[in-house]
């Protein structure tokens, strides 16, 4: 694998519905490919973009429209990334833990949700969040080597 | 979504035809799998070897379909690939649905449990 020093960013413009959330991570899984990440990387950055996408979706433009904007800035091997939205702030300004399932939970209390954070929480590193002019701003890294 | 099905020894094997169940498409194959489920017999086989991206919404449909099954039918997984079966693993779901490693051999098995 040869990951360029300088390779350009990958920047895109979303609306907030899960159809061109789709679409988005399809673009960036197209994007890594063609820098020469290894297909696992792919999946794992893929799933990460995912989840936080799909949280802006869900909470943070909830019922209303917007834009996320992502920025993807390979730099040797990691992908340092920055996701901004305008819509509502997380929960007391801080960023969720998430949860797994207890191996002794009933079948019907088994969670539905919540496993977003913690799959997030898994490979983000430097995972940091602020609010800046009304927008929400997470920073994170993902590794492109495996 | 696009489901293929097909009952063998009394097990419905249902196929998901495409490549990810998301949020975009978690909530129509929670649909679709509730109509399935309403009249199958007690083992359902779940084979997901086309599915390569598994996101927390489509996590959260299959546990939803798990639980409107129970007790009455059982959601068994089949043919997880590498993306799929690491989300299983990191939310610890893999201990709570029994995963074979293709169709085949969950019509071999019988664990009913």
């Amino acid at each position: 694998m040869n990951i360029s020093q300088n390779t350009a960013p990958i920047r895109l413009t979303v609306p907030s519905d899960d159809l061109s959330v789709r679409d988005a991570l399809l673009k960036i899984e197209n994007g890594l490919h063609s820098i020469n990440a290894p297909d696992a990387v792919c999946g794992t950055a893929q799933m990460v973009l995912a989840e936080i996408l799909n949280n802006v979706v869900e909470h943070a433009y909830a019922s209303k429209d917007g834009e996320i904007e992502i920025t993807l800035s390979p730099k040797g091997d990691m992908l340092f990334c920055l996701i901004s939205d305008a819509g509502e702030p997380m929960p007391n300004n801080t960023l969720p833990e998430g949860r797994g399932v207890q191996d002794d939970t009933d079948l019907m209390d088994l969670p539905e949700g919540g496993f977003g954070w913690l799959l997030i929480n898994e490979y983000a590193r430097n995972l940091n969040y602020r609010r800046n002019n009304d927008k929400n701003i997470l920073t994170f890294q993902l590794a492109l080597s495996e | 979504m696009d489901l293929s099905t097909d009952v063998k020894n009394d097990v419905l094997f249902v196929t998901v035809e495409e490549s990810r169940i998301d949020a975009a498409g978690a909530l129509e194959f929670k649909e679709d799998m509730r109509k399935l489920a309403a009249d199958a017999p007690p083992r359902v086989v779940l084979d997901l070897g086309k599915v390569t991206f598994l996101d927390s919404s489509g996590l959260g449909a299959l546990v939803a379909v798990l639980k409107l099954m129970a007790p009455e039918a059982k959601l068994e997984l089949a043919q997880l690939g590498g993306a799929v079966a690491q989300v299983m693993k990191l939310t610890r779901m893999d201990k709570v649905f029994t995963i074979h490693p293709t169709s085949d051999a969950a019509l071999a098995s019988t664990s009913a449990i």
